[in-house]
């Protein structure tokens, strides 16, 4: 994750997916994961249902499949972990190529697997075809309190800026011959990490000053109120729906 | 440390999920306390810090190398509730826009990397810079302990939350070994980076920490050759406030912990009491004088269902440990009182002194 990555997320289009109101869209992906986790991890059908939802968001979305799938590598990590869970897990253990693997490690690794890769992709599929812009909006439609909004839209807003403050400072130390190896360089690192620190707190109530100069007495003014109509609110609900059926099925079944 | 979807139950991601909302309100209201109207855009900026931070690579060898998690560091530099907060956000941000970490998880990742590092590295920092003499170097000092204590702490949270709402049966004591080990090695890490960062803080502006403050060395005036204290002047530099919300919170969260998701935990003796039935360490064990109160066993008797009576059970001890434990800590400050009559006479609030302290331009 370099400096600039707030806008490579984001994937510029005029999809009836695009289009939506970012609240919709949040809820609905919140409620979606919050299904998905719910499923059963024996009904192994359901999970592919799922993903075939998704790719039909995708679709929609006009989203390529190789843009979702370059964005889920993130999960990596835990995949490491899932792959390590029939190897520690406990209870009736069975023999595949030779390895002993716990049967309920085999489904806990499944579940871990299913479960967080749909996640990961509803989510990359969220940022993928909302603004940054939006989905702070989108937060605040959705009640998040008002401060707590505020401070994660400076933090989007200035994000970039404090990286490539520490982009620079980087080529700065390594211009006079810097190079980090090993544990002795934590010192230097550190003390950028200070400078850097400081120059953001110094920046920070700068900004405040230029606010209060401007007006602000706590409370930012909305300028653009989105609403969503009743039709607008079915369209994005559509995909938490077509879940909710397949996860009643999943528990009946 | 972030946790995907599906790692853990739906309950316990629920639960988990108040007890990060209640955290991050009162911090809310603390942050105000701690910045007033300038907590957006501070807050904001040290946020976007602890996220460029947290992609500065520490190498440590061969070719491997660490980041900051920054939560003891937060915690340090801009206090504890403006730290759970940023961090907060952060894990927000990670969580909606690059899928680090799952959406319902997101409860579990707060509680457990912005709530309990957070509070753990605070508690253990201010802890150790009442103890140890008031200088800067024992503020870094402190700073090392209060993050090496911080990760493994998360990482005990971590167990316990899987404990309760794993969906894997994974033995918990393998769970705990392998997280604890591995984030033993993390905290020394973090904590050598940590306490660097804030010393190198604390040389350029000693007034930015947080965890410094009141540490200045009060002003003196040579007046005619004798050195005096400045008059009055001298803010006041934490000042008496209601900890009524935090408390509040606590009860609320160990009661639902209690009651609720104890009617979820495991109705089979804990690994201990297994052991010792197994072994047959208990046949001799004499019952212990409080067998037969009412709560022996954690149950409350005359009640058939078990889950119900071991969560009642678990409502009332929490109510008599904080009974007990107000009634200790009133003594305790009741009898501290008559020393100091002044700090009975501030009320406890925000007055305006406590605030403009900071830094010399805020008050535009």
């Amino acid at each position: 994750m370099g400096a600039g990555h707030a806008h490579r997320l984001y994937r510029h289009g005029h999809s009836p997916v695009h289009g939506l109101p970012p609240h919709t869209k949040l809820a609905a992906v919140f409620a979606f994961v919050l299904i998905v986790v719910s499923t059963p991890r024996e009904a192994m059908w359901a999970f592919g249902l799922y993903a075939l939802l998704l790719a039909a968001v995708a679709y929609a979305a006009r989203v390529p499949a190789g843009f979702v799938l370059k964005r889920l590598l993130i999960e990596v990590p835990f995949v490491a972990f899932a792959v390590l869970m029939p190897f520690v897990a406990r209870g009736e253990r069975v023999d595949v190529l030779g390895l002993s693997l716990s049967v309920n490690g085999l489904w806990g690794a499944w579940n871990v697997l299913a479960k967080g890769t749909l996640g990961v992709a509803a989510s990359v599929l969220l940022a993928s075809t909302t603004e940054l812009r939006e989905l702070l909006l989108g937060l605040q439609r959705l009640k998040l309190p008002p401060l707590l909004v505020q401070i994660a839209s400076f933090m989007i807003r200035y994000g970039d800026v404090i990286a490539d403050e520490m982009r620079r400072m980087r080529i700065a130390r390594e211009s006079r011959g810097f190079e980090a190896r090993g544990v002795r360089s934590w010192g230097v690192l550190a003390k950028s990490a200070g400078a850097l620190f400081i120059r953001s707190y110094e920046r920070g109530e700068r900004v405040h000053l230029a606010m209060v100069s401007r007006g602000y007495a706590g409370s930012m003014p909305v300028i653009d109120d989105v609403t969503a109509s009743r039709a607008q609110w079915t369209y994005a609900f559509a995909l938490p729906f077509a879940a909710l059926v397949v996860c009643l099925l999943g528990w009946t079944l | 440390m972030h946790v995907p979807d599906g790692f853990i139950d739906a309950p316990v991601s629920v639960a988990t999920g108040a007890v990060a909302a209640a955290a991050v309100a009162v911090s809310l209201r603390g942050a105000r306390r701690e910045l007033d109207e300038r907590t957006a855009p501070l807050a904001g900026l040290v946020a976007a810090f602890i996220f460029a931070v947290q992609m500065l690579n520490f190498p440590v060898a061969a070719g491997t190398s660490g980041h900051l998690l920054g939560g003891a560091l937060a915690a340090i530099l801009v206090g504890p509730f403006t730290g759970v907060l940023c961090v907060s956000v952060v894990l927000l941000m990670q969580g909606i826009l690059f899928a680090d970490g799952g959406l319902t998880a997101l409860g579990v990742n707060i509680t457990n990397m912005a709530v309990v590092t957070t509070v753990v590295a605070y508690a253990v920092f201010r802890g150790l810079v009442k103890l140890l003499p008031r200088k800067r170097r024992s503020i870094t000092v402190s700073a090392f302990a209060a993050a090496v204590i911080s990760v493994p702490a998360a990482a005990v949270a971590f167990t316990l939350i899987y404990w309760i709402g794993g969906t894997t049966d994974v033995p918990i004591g393998q769970v705990f070994t392998a997280m604890v080990g591995v984030h033993l090695l993390i905290g020394i890490g973090e904590a050598t980076i940590t306490a660097l960062t804030v010393g190198a803080v604390i040389a350029v502006r000693p007034d930015l920490v947080y965890g410094a403050r009141g540490l200045t060395a009060p002003l003196k005036l040579r007046v005619n050759g004798e050195l005096v204290d400045t008059p009055a002047a001298e803010p006041v530099p934490v000042a008496a406030r209601s900890h009524r919300g935090v408390w509040l919170v606590g009860l609320a969260a160990s009661l639902v912990l209690a009651g609720f998701v104890s009617f979820y935990a495991s109705a089979n003796p804990d690994g201990l009491e297994k052991v010792a039935a197994d072994k047959g360490i208990d046949a001799k064990a004499e019952d212990h004088a409080a067998a037969d109160s009412p709560l022996a066993d954690y149950g409350v008797e005359g009640l058939d269902n078990a889950r119900m009576s071991g969560g009642l059970a678990g409502v009332i001890g929490v109510g008599v440990t904080v009974v007990a434990g107000t009634g200790i800590f009133w003594t305790v400050r009741r009898r501290r009182t008559p020393e100091t009559p002044s700090s009975g006479a501030s009320p406890s609030g925000t007055s305006p002194s406590e605030t403009s302290s900071v830094a010399p331009g805020n008050s535009a």
